[in-house]
């Protein structure tokens, strides 16, 4: 597969994730602001800004943080490079570079969500209203996912499709558990810590995995090793490591050495991990060094088989 | 829409005849349409321009906002010919092709027909477009146009005139195979009425035809285009795609010991055929223009050892100028020994200094082209322009009349659109694509472009014309 196409179509996928993301993030982060005796509403809210590293960005242009603000930020703020709005731009921009290489209903699906975002772009996210909004990305994400499985054959494009899908992913997970859990040590209320990590797993899709395994209350260290070492939750970075180690040496060629290793030792260490190491070391500490080994594999993967220049 | 009142036509109508009755040929077709609720062309118009809109066929203006895309209008009445039509007019349109693609051997080889004095030779050598690389450059089957663009119109009398040929790049086939996808998902059942010529063929046709163009069996082909900001990139995308080849950009492509290698994530993967969809001028910046990105470095060394073909061949240009037009009659005699099939129209050269003192006085009445112009950008049509523009064109001309040919203002015939206030006629020209490998491959019919501003003759998308669909009849007799 040519270079260039094979990173139009990762990155695609890595803009398309990341909508979907943000804005479970700030579905959650929206909820619990909301919640009578959280005492710091504003804290759930400026996490997202940390998860993201934008809070610079965000002070620079809006000033203090407030929650309206953020909302708009991350999702109709065209300025934003990594809001919503900006996602699905350049994602359905890649679509259209490649759209040779994906399907036509994959096209269709990028393409009428990004005509139903600037309609919604001008009519605000007050007039749709915020939750509404999130549950449309959620549901335009889950259609495009579809469309891409149910259509598109399975080769390269799909590969790099999917590479793209978990190396975000992987990040984004990371990170929403990272900032939680800084959060969480700062308050200590028992009420609001039983809201804080339930919303975590609604935002990643798993608290229904959640009861089913451990069918307990829910505590900071079964929830870091539902996300972080379980096989079978599709958010989680051991599943999204495991994608990655089918994906990368299933792709053609002999390419990228580098890459297919920093993706193997990755995933044995979440294979054959155990939570209580992870505490040991420090959960903040744990994520902060996933997060570097998710970058230089990013990286890699660019290097080794996405660059145009030889 | 049982009450469906036309205006009588002024020139020479597809549909009507000067009585304002329906053409033998439209006649299954009105058949319907008088039996249609009102409403429907409406629904219909709405549902095509979502379609559209949600498939994203689409082109790019220049001088609009970068990467700003807008649809082609596009008009559900079929434009519709006879079979017989279109079988005279095929033989004459393949006939021209052959002819100028023997010229363009001929001019980069022997040039018998400077030789032979029916051509001016500096109107050849000195023409811009002649490319001195290609000289003695002997290409697959001696085809230099691969593809090529032949803009017909009909005149007041219902008569078939050549507009121009079109032997570089040209555009719009896209648009032929989706409107038809589009009338069939509309109104699947007309298509049962009627015998229509399939176009959706098309790109395997051009697939065998670009594999043709190849020094050896098995190619690779690939389609070059300038990327996603050019006004056809829906085309390029959509044809890489339906021949199932690469869409390559130029940094894509790199060169190595005289062969043309791609950039793929598996390593360097050799590349036999260029389908480009970039002028000559960018196609090598070691060899044209040296401020080009959009080429490839070492192209054309690779291109004249014979190990990559370009189709079009480079250096195509010279044979669709518009100063070169008036001569293609006496190509087709010069080179086939036959007479012209199809006529072209009558031309005045303003480099001829009789000509250029008739042009000048009647200026009113006649239409101005610039010899390289293209996308129906400068040009005057006298009998519609202010005074000023008329002054305007008439100092060019004296400026600068190499630059210029006149033609009289046809009337163009006129074919029915759906408007909000009801049926009413614009004119209309047709673009056949001609396939030249080792055999001529054509599908019936071609582009139909519509001017859809009342009287207007510029059917360009650029300048906002319109498409329909052409319907060629695989049978004269219609049910």
């Amino acid at each position: 597969m040519l270079s260039r196409t094979a990173s139009e179509l990762y990155w695609l996928s890595r803009y398309l994730e990341r909508a979907e993301n943000t804005a479970r993030m700030l579905d959650v982060a929206w909820h619990l602001s909301m919640i009578p005796f959280s005492i710091t509403a504003r804290d759930e809210i400026a996490a997202t800004l940390i998860i993201s590293g934008c809070m610079e960005d965000y002070e620079e242009r809006y000033g203090a943080v407030q929650v309206h603000n953020v909302l708009h930020f991350f999702t109709l703020d065209d300025e934003n490079p990594v809001s919503i709005y900006n996602c699905i731009r350049c994602a359905r921009e890649n679509a259209h570079a490649v759209r040779g290489r994906i399907t036509a209903e994959m096209w269709e699906s990028i393409n009428s969500t990004w005509i139903e975002l600037q309609e919604m772009k001008q009519m605000g996210l007050l007039t749709i209203g915020a939750s509404d909004f999130f549950d449309w990305v959620k549901n335009r994400s889950h259609l495009y996912r579809g469309a891409t499985y149910g259509t598109i054959m399975r080769n390269d494009a799909f590969r790099f499709l999917r590479v793209g899908t978990f190396v975000e992913r992987a990040d984004n997970t990371a990170r929403i558990l990272d900032v939680k859990h800084q959060i969480s040590d700062v308050a200590g209320n028992a009420a609001v810590e039983y809201y804080r990590w339930s919303a975590l797993l609604r935002s990643v899709g798993a608290y229904e995995a959640y009861r089913e395994i451990y069918s307990d209350s829910i505590t900071t260290e079964n929830v870091a090793e539902l996300l972080i070492l379980s096989a079978e939750v599709p958010r989680s970075l051991r599943a999204c490591m495991q994608m990655l180690c089918e994906l990368l040496p299933a792709i053609e060629g002999d390419a990228g050495k580098n890459a297919k290793r920093l993706a193997a030792v990755q995933y044995a260490r979440l294979q054959y991990g155990d939570v209580r190491h992870i505490f040991d070391l420090g959960l903040h500490e744990f994520l902060t060094d996933f997060l570097r080994r998710i970058s230089e594999l990013a990286e890699e993967i660019n290097r080794e088989f996405l660059e145009v220049t030889k | 829409m049982k009450h469906v009142s036309i205006p009588r036509p002024s020139g020479y109508d597809e549909m009507l005849n000067p009585e304002a009755r329906v053409r033998e040929h439209y006649g299954s077709y009105w058949n319907w349409l008088v039996r249609q609720p009102a409403s429907l062309v409406e629904r219909k118009r709405k549902e095509a321009e979502l379609l559209f809109h949600r498939v994203g066929i689409t082109f790019n203006v220049y001088g609009e906002a970068k990467g700003r895309e807008r649809l082609i209008p596009f008009d559900t009445l079929p434009r519709i010919i006879p079979a017989s039509e279109w079988h005279a007019l095929e033989i004459g349109i393949r006939q021209r092709v052959e002819a100028l693609n023997l010229f363009l051997h001929d001019i980069y080889h022997d040039q018998a027909i400077i030789k032979a004095g029916l051509i001016p030779a500096e109107q050849i050598l000195g023409n811009a477009q002649y490319q001195k690389c290609m000289e003695g450059v002997d290409l697959p089957n001696s085809v230099y146009s691969h593809i090529s663009g032949v803009d017909l119109i009909k005149d007041g009398n219902g008569t078939w005139f050549v507009l121009e040929d079109n032997l570089r790049t040209p555009s719009g086939v896209s648009y032929m195979i989706e409107n038809r996808r589009m009338m069939m998902r509309l109104f699947p059942e007309l298509f049962a009425d009627h015998l229509v010529a399939p176009v959706d063929h098309y790109p395997s046709l051009l697939l065998q035809t670009l594999k043709e163009s190849a020094h050896h069996a098995d190619a690779h082909v690939v389609v070059l285009t300038p990327g996603r900001y050019n006004s056809a990139y829906f085309e390029h995308a959509f044809l890489a795609q339906q021949m199932g080849v690469e869409l390559v950009e130029g940094a894509d492509l790199f060169t190595k010991d005289d062969m043309v290698y791609m950039r793929t994530t598996a390593g360097p993967q050799k590349v036999d055929v260029i389908y480009r969809r970039v002028d000559d001028a960018y196609l090598d910046p070691t060899t044209f223009r040296e401020d080009s990105t959009l080429g490839v470095p070492g192209l054309i060394n690779a291109y004249r050892a014979g190990n990559v073909s370009i189709s079009n061949a480079v250096g195509t240009g010279v044979a669709d100028d518009k100063s070169i037009y008036p001569y293609v009659p006496d190509m087709i005699r010069f080179y086939l020994d036959q007479d012209p099939i199809l006529q072209n129209v009558p031309t005045w050269q303003c480099r001829d200094k009789k000509s250029l003192d008739h042009v000048l006085t009647n200026l009113h009445e006649l239409v101005v082209k610039e010899v390289h112009g293209a996308g129906g950008y400068g040009m005057l049509i006298g009998p519609t322009a202010s005074k000023d523009e008329i002054e305007r064109f008439r100092a060019l001309l004296k400026k600068n009349p190499d630059h210029y040919i006149a033609q009289p203002t046809l009337s163009l015939s006129t074919c029915p659109i759906f408007t909000a206030q009801g049926i009413a006629p614009r004119h209309i020209d047709l673009r056949p694509y001609v396939l030249s490998g080792r055999e001529i491959r054509m599908a019936s019919g071609g582009l139909t472009r519509v001017a859809m501003q009342e009287g207007s003759l510029i059917v360009n998308s650029s300048q906002g014309g319109g498409t329909k669909d052409t319907w060629v009849l695989e049978a004269d007799d219609v049910k």
